[in-house]
């Protein structure tokens, strides 16, 4: 496989390092892939423009932080207006709609998918929100198998909310897609 | 084996480790980037029916594990820069008393508070002279989860064997970053356990007092035999003492069972340096960055090679001369300003081929920050 580098940015409780977190370890565990997930600390974690960096490779990975993505999402325009002039020429770049007004200067494959919206209007719940995007990111990466990010969450998330995750991994999928041509 | 893979921390890997290694006292004062280290034992040791203490400060956390490992436990401490120099008074004690004990320091930048989310490499010479007085002591680092595990299990097993503090320099990379770990199985790494006095109950017993291969065997404080424990040179008794025969005999004795096995306490990694006109050496995160040069370069045709660095203290200078016998340059490559190239000028014939290859303003170094320095020293300009 060719070595996949993403950046996950948004606004500190959106659950971008989470959502990192979950798409590594199912790369680590669900298919047999080396992975490194690494998080900016400090008062940036807290607000501001958060940022996780995952690799994810069928090789070993020394360096472990994202230089060029050659994935990258921006959930907040501060994130965006900060970490979009990184990505790899070319590399996949996706926004949340209601969140980021893209401008067109950047070479990139630009996907404003309306991830934030669908998930308040079919599911209601906010707290999905990041595994909406993770749904977007694999259908359109074809990086991991959507059942490896289900079994992750299955060790992480109460029994009851597997469902509501299901769901938000589903329309996120379906977003993705639809933004694939 | 049966072997399932974890995705987590460097500092959960020292937690998994030690608890592998049969830790079952920690006391310590949580401080970034150390802290999962402590948080995860605050849920783990009490579950196996071990004790954790969340201490008042960093003096007393080392104090607690030192009283707790002479009563029989094995121990550990985890803490940054800062806390790690309130703790130099207790380590010089831990060492004098020959007390086995496992110190973490996740360093991050300092001096003083520095910079407490960024990484750095700026304590390595203050776990080998930060406390005052001769002394000598095992410092060990890695850059992956694997040898986090391996090194931490390790740094129990030389406590116990050499019965002295060994110091764990992980740094804020490695410590916070997630990848794979493999656990390995009971029984898949060696354990050394604590070597118990065979004197009898009612016999005197003389705690220090070498057997005949130099270990000396312990007695659970608060068990069967009463004995003097102290921080003031002191006889086989434990007793203090200003006789100059006993003086010399201490001080000798404790530099000495460290610094004379520098040759097999030196655990190091290779890469590639069979061939290698350039040797990088680096250690704990540095050398994730320095191994991502090698690989890349060496797809271009140059010959450069990596000697990562375990033991950072005794430090390995046979080794080093010996893997620096054929390089036309060496580049030691560190997060601060070159205090292990220091000592790897020591140990080379020739010290002007030593370069240093740094980062110190709290950003993790890259592989670019290394090529740009590797085409400066080898003439071909930035």
């Amino acid at each position: 496989m060719e070595r996949c580098r993403l950046v996950f940015s948004g606004s500190g409780g959106q659950g971008v390092i989470t959502a990192a977190i979950i798409l590594a370890e199912a790369a680590v565990i669900c298919e047999n892939l080396n992975a490194v997930q690494s998080q900016s600390y400090g008062a940036e974690a807290r607000g501001g423009a958060t940022r996780s960096d995952v690799i994810i490779a069928d090789t070993p990975i020394h360096y472990p932080k994202v230089i060029q993505p050659n994935v990258l999402v921006c959930l907040t325009q501060e994130a965006y207006n900060k970490f979009s002039a990184i990505i790899r020429p070319g590399g996949l770049l996706i926004t949340d709609s209601r969140y980021v007004k893209i401008q067109r200067k950047v070479d990139a494959q630009q996907r404003e998918l309306p991830m934030y919206r669908s998930v308040m209007e079919q599911i209601g719940k906010p707290i999905v929100f990041n595994i909406c995007m993770l749904g977007a990111v694999i259908a359109l990466t074809e990086v991991l198998r959507p059942d490896s990010i289900m079994k992750v969450l299955e060790g992480r998330v109460p029994r009851d909310f597997l469902e509501l995750n299901q769901r938000a991994l589903q329309l996120g999928m379906e977003l993705g897609r639809a933004a694939a041509h | 084996m049966g072997k399932t893979p974890k995705f987590v921390q460097g500092n959960e890997a020292c937690v998994e480790a030690a608890l592998y290694a049969g830790l079952n006292f920690f006391a310590g004062y949580p401080i970034t980037p150390s802290t999962e280290i402590a948080e995860h034992l605050s849920v783990r040791l009490p579950q196996l029916g071990g004790k954790f203490i969340q201490m008042e400060d960093e003096i007393a956390s080392l104090c607690a594990i030192i009283g707790a490992s002479l009563t029989g436990c094995k121990v550990m401490t985890a803490t940054s820069g800062p806390g790690f120099s309130l703790m130099q008074e207790a380590l010089g004690y831990a060492i004098m008393a020959e007390i086995p004990c496992v110190i973490v320091n996740v360093q991050r930048g300092g001096p003083s508070t520095g910079i407490p989310t960024h990484v750095a490499q700026g304590d390595v010479n203050q776990a080998r002279w930060g406390t005052h007085g001769d002394h000598a002591i095992i410092v060990l680092t890695a850059s992956n989860h694997q040898d986090v595990f391996a090194m931490t299990v390790e740094a129990f097993n030389l406590a116990e064997t050499y019965r002295t503090p060994v110091i764990l320099l992980f740094d804020e990379v490695v410590g916070h970053m997630r990848e794979k770990l493999v656990l390995p199985e009971p029984g898949d790494l060696p354990l050394v356990e604590r070597l118990h006095t065979s004197v009898k109950e009612g016999v005197d017993y003389h705690p220090y007092l070498p057997r005949e291969d130099g270990r000396l065997p312990m007695s659970d404080f608060g068990g069967v035999h009463r004995y003097n424990v102290t921080g003031l040179v002191h006889d086989m008794w434990g007793f203090p003492s200003t006789d100059p025969k006993v003086v010399h005999g201490l001080l000798r004795h404790l530099v000495d069972k460290i610094e004379n096995r520098a040759g097999i306490l030196a655990h190091y990694r290779e890469h590639q340096l069979e061939d290698a006109e350039v040797v990088m050496i680096s250690y704990g995160s540095s050398a994730r960055s320095a191994l991502h040069v090698v690989e890349d370069r060496r797809r271009r045709g140059e010959r450069l090679g990596l000697l990562e660095l375990q033991t950072l203290w005794p430090f390995p200078h046979e080794l080093v001369r010996r893997k620096c016998a054929q390089a036309k340059a060496v580049v030691v490559v560190e997060m601060n300003m070159g205090q292990i190239m220091q000592a790897v000028k020591l140990s080379v014939p020739q010290p002007e081929r030593v370069f240093l290859a740094n980062r110190i303003d709290g950003n993790f170094i890259t592989p670019a920050d290394i090529m740009n320095i590797l085409r400066i020293i080898q003439g071909k300009g930035v």
